[in-house]
């Protein structure tokens, strides 16, 4: 991918975004409003097929635009699917299975979760935490046949779902696949089992958060610019400065270790060692920022950010959410730690420095 | 103004994974031969044999211009060969001051005939440089020093008294911020010059040792009475040193230094964890990696604009304030770690506690050296616009 292209898939998502996605329009999804113009015009854009082959109905851009459009999303609290969409059909085309138009997801989430398909052709199991699976169209699931990994695609009206909303206030629901017949199966390619989608998975809500990271930075400078207290802005304050410093870092940080999750992930599949220590990497230090940074924030709006009606939980509560998903910082580094333990205390720099 | 700082990723050439292995290779063989250990210890300072061996390999001011013995290589190429040295805790303290800060002033500011006399010397690992900014009463407030340069014939008197200088009894020169005009009501950073003071030849210094809360030796007080410098030994304009000093600092705060001075503590938790620990020791190894893997590729992004001719300084500030920060809470959140693994009964401890030890007591002077947290955050903010 050149720069050039990189700024024209950028600009082309944040114009989409910017002009529908106003933080109005967030609360209301989370009302059970769904975004019709938001989402029909980023479809028709292509953006969200971004990972599908031209020949097989997408955009068939790079695994970096597709990067780029997801910490666009990220930054303005995007509340449809398009990362689980571009998700769900960067498997399907990975499987051959061609993409159907309309928001999808993936399931399982959990890289402990077990989905089969039997002898009939029909699916068993269940799978919770599956983001947007009630406004979802359709479901690439990542099943076992003969305990081998396959993708399926399914027909989401099909399926038993019971809705819950996360802390994001986006639903992350309950899904039941049992004595389903899939709309097409195929062999999943190498590496795509549970494990492998939770790490594709842990990429994509680490360039969310990086772009949700930037945002919160871009909001709590320009409030502490604004909000004036004992006769000047409170940005003009040392302790408040330093409070901003160090959430700028923060956000650093997750940007760097998002992008090299995300530079790993195109690299080589999602089951190589060396990718996975990156992705976790990612994961552990971008939910670490997160917890950080979305506090720093929340301290420079004061009350007025505690409020539903303030746009900076839109993002805070997003980066909540993601931390958790496919795997919190804790599960990421015991697989870290267990990785760099194998190898010995003499592999250790060399490791880092690779 | 921007809260958009850029931080591309970086990824090594064959060429500079190439380097890298040449000098993991040197140390190695240095460690084998007893010249230091990894482990840190009083054999990781000051080594003017290590420094020459260092220097005949072509890696003292490697970046610098051919025409004065340079290597006319990369920065990319110095940060590799920096980041070796650094996680492997090799005694770089004779030559890494004058190869990162005092050559790259000479060669912007001195005069020909005196680069011609100095910079082969520094290159060869031969001469030790060393700074002096801080006075009694002028630590953060840089600007505000007193030692004064008082106009003589055929150059200038010092007089005044530089304290907190690492490395000075050590050192051949020392290049020193010196008042030479008062500071103007529109800019009080004015009136400082830039001296190159040779430490050794000088009459009238007086080097004298404060030794720091670990026992060690490095900090000086170094007090000038009616020190003559001559006239070529102003380096670049008179008054103007804060124009100057401030194009130094993008390299001064991003490198390898700022974020890997505790590494060996996390070294030694892995080696006394062995390869199979519990899921808490598992869990606290993988975070720290997390970390330091992340402020790696920021320090190296940094590298990449610099290389680029880019004077990324807001970045810089960020590199090294989230890598001291994270470099001082390393020991503490491995101690914590450790009881599960370093028990008395097992091997190996006397060396993780002696490098627990040892990184517990350099802490607090990671975020205070080279402009403290506070200064940091300060520029950090102004790059945010809000001061």
């Amino acid at each position: 991918m050149s720069d050039s292209d990189d700024n024209i898939i950028r600009e082309t998502a944040t114009k989409i975004f910017g002009d529908l996605c106003e933080p109005r329009l967030i609360n209301d999804a989370e009302q059970g409003i769904w975004p019709t113009e938001l989402w029909d015009t980023l479809e028709e854009s292509g953006l969200t097929l971004t990972w599908v082959p031209d020949n097989m109905g997408g955009a068939g851009a790079e695994m970096a635009d597709g990067f780029t459009v997801l910490k666009v999303a990220g930054k303005f609290a995007a509340p449809v699917p398009v990362a689980e969409t571009m998700f769900a059909g960067l498997l399907l085309a990975r499987a051959g299975i061609k993409s159907p138009l309309g928001p999808m997801t993936v399931a399982p989430t959990h890289p402990a979760a077990r989905i089969t398909i039997g002898a009939d052709g029909t699916l068993q199991g269940s799978a919770r935490d599956i983001p947007f699976a009630r406004q979802a169209k359709h479901i690439a699931v990542l099943a076992r046949r003969d305990n081998q990994p396959v993708i399926a695609l399914v027909d989401r009206a099909a399926c038993h779902v019971t809705e819950k909303n996360g802390i994001s206030g986006e639903a992350r629901d309950t899904v039941s696949f049992n004595n389903i017949k899939p709309l097409a199966v195929a062999n999943a390619p190498a590496g795509h089992d549970e494990d492998g989608i939770c790490a594709i998975g842990a990429t994509i809500r680490c360039l969310q958060m990086a772009g949700a990271m930037q945002k919160i930075l871009d909001q709590s400078v320009q409030y502490a610019q604004e909000r004036v207290q004992f006769g000047r802005p409170i940005g003009k304050f040392q302790a408040v400065q330093h409070n901003l410093a160090q959430l700028a870092g923060e956000v650093a940080a997750a940007g760097v270790a998002a992008d090299a999750a995300a530079h790993a992930l195109t690299l080589a599949g999602p089951d190589n060692e060396d990718t996975i220590a990156v992705i976790a990497t990612g994961k552990i230090r971008v939910g670490e920022a997160a917890t950080t940074g979305s506090l720093i924030a929340h301290q420079a709006h004061g009350a007025m950010g505690f409020t539903y009606e303030h746009s900076l939980h839109q993002a805070t509560r997003r980066l909540w959410s993601w931390r958790e998903e496919f795997g919190n910082e804790s599960l990421w580094s015991i697989r870290l730690g267990r990785i760099v333990a194998a190898r010995g205390a003499d592999e250790l720099w060399p490791f880092l420095s690779s | 103004m921007s809260t958009n700082f850029q931080f591309d990723l970086v990824t090594e050439t064959p060429a500079l994974r190439e380097l890298r292995a040449e000098v993991r290779g040197f140390l190695m063989d240095e460690i084998n031969a007893g010249t230091f250990s990894p482990n840190g210890g009083e054999k990781r300072g000051f080594n003017k044999e290590f420094s020459r061996r260092v220097g005949a390999r072509g890696w003292i001011g490697m970046a610098w211009p051919k025409k004065y013995g340079g290597g006319d290589r990369s920065h990319m190429e110095r940060y590799v060969v920096t980041e070796e040295m650094r996680a492997y805790g090799a005694p770089t303290r004779g030559h890494f001051t004058a190869d990162r800060q005092s050559g790259p002033v000479l060669i912007r500011f001195a005069q020909e005939h005196v680069k011609q006399k100095i910079l082969p010397g520094i290159i060869s690992g031969d001469l030790t440089f060393c700074i002096g900014l801080s006075e009694p009463n002028s630590g953060s407030d840089v600007f505000a020093a007193s030692t004064r340069a008082t106009k003589t014939d055929g150059g200038w008197l010092i007089n005044g008294t530089k304290i907190w200088t690492s490395n000075a009894h050590e050192s051949d020169y020392c290049i020193a911020l010196i008042r030479t005009s008062p500071a103007t009501p529109e800019n009080r950073r004015h009136g400082l010059s830039q001296f190159l003071v040779p430490l050794k030849t000088t009459k009238g210094i007086d080097i004298r040792p404060i030794i720091n809360l670990t026992g060690s030796h490095e900090f000086n007080e170094v007090v000038y009475d009616d020190a003559f410098l001559p006239d070529d030994h102003l380096i670049g304009e008179k008054d103007m040193a804060w124009r100057q000093a401030t194009a130094e600092l993008a390299f001064e705060r991003s490198g390898p230094e700022r974020w890997l001075e505790t590494f060996s503590v996390l070294n030694a938790l892995v080696r006394v964890s062995g390869k199979n620990p519990d899921d808490r020791v598992a869990e606290g190894i993988g975070r720290e990696i997390a970390h330091m893997a992340t402020l790696r590729r920021m320090s190296l992004s940094v590298a990449g604009m610099l290389e680029a001719g880019k004077l990324p300084n807001d970045e810089s500030a960020i590199v090294k304030d989230v890598g001291t920060n994270y470099e001082q809470a390393l020991p503490n959140r491995v101690r914590l770690l450790a009881p599960s693994v370093a028990s008395p009964e097992r091997a190996n401890d006397v060396d993780f506690e002696e490098v627990l030890k040892f990184n517990t007591l350099i802490a607090p002077k990671l975020t205070i050296q080279g402009g403290t947290r506070e200064i940091l955050r300060g520029i950090i903010a102004r790059g945010l616009g809000l001061r």
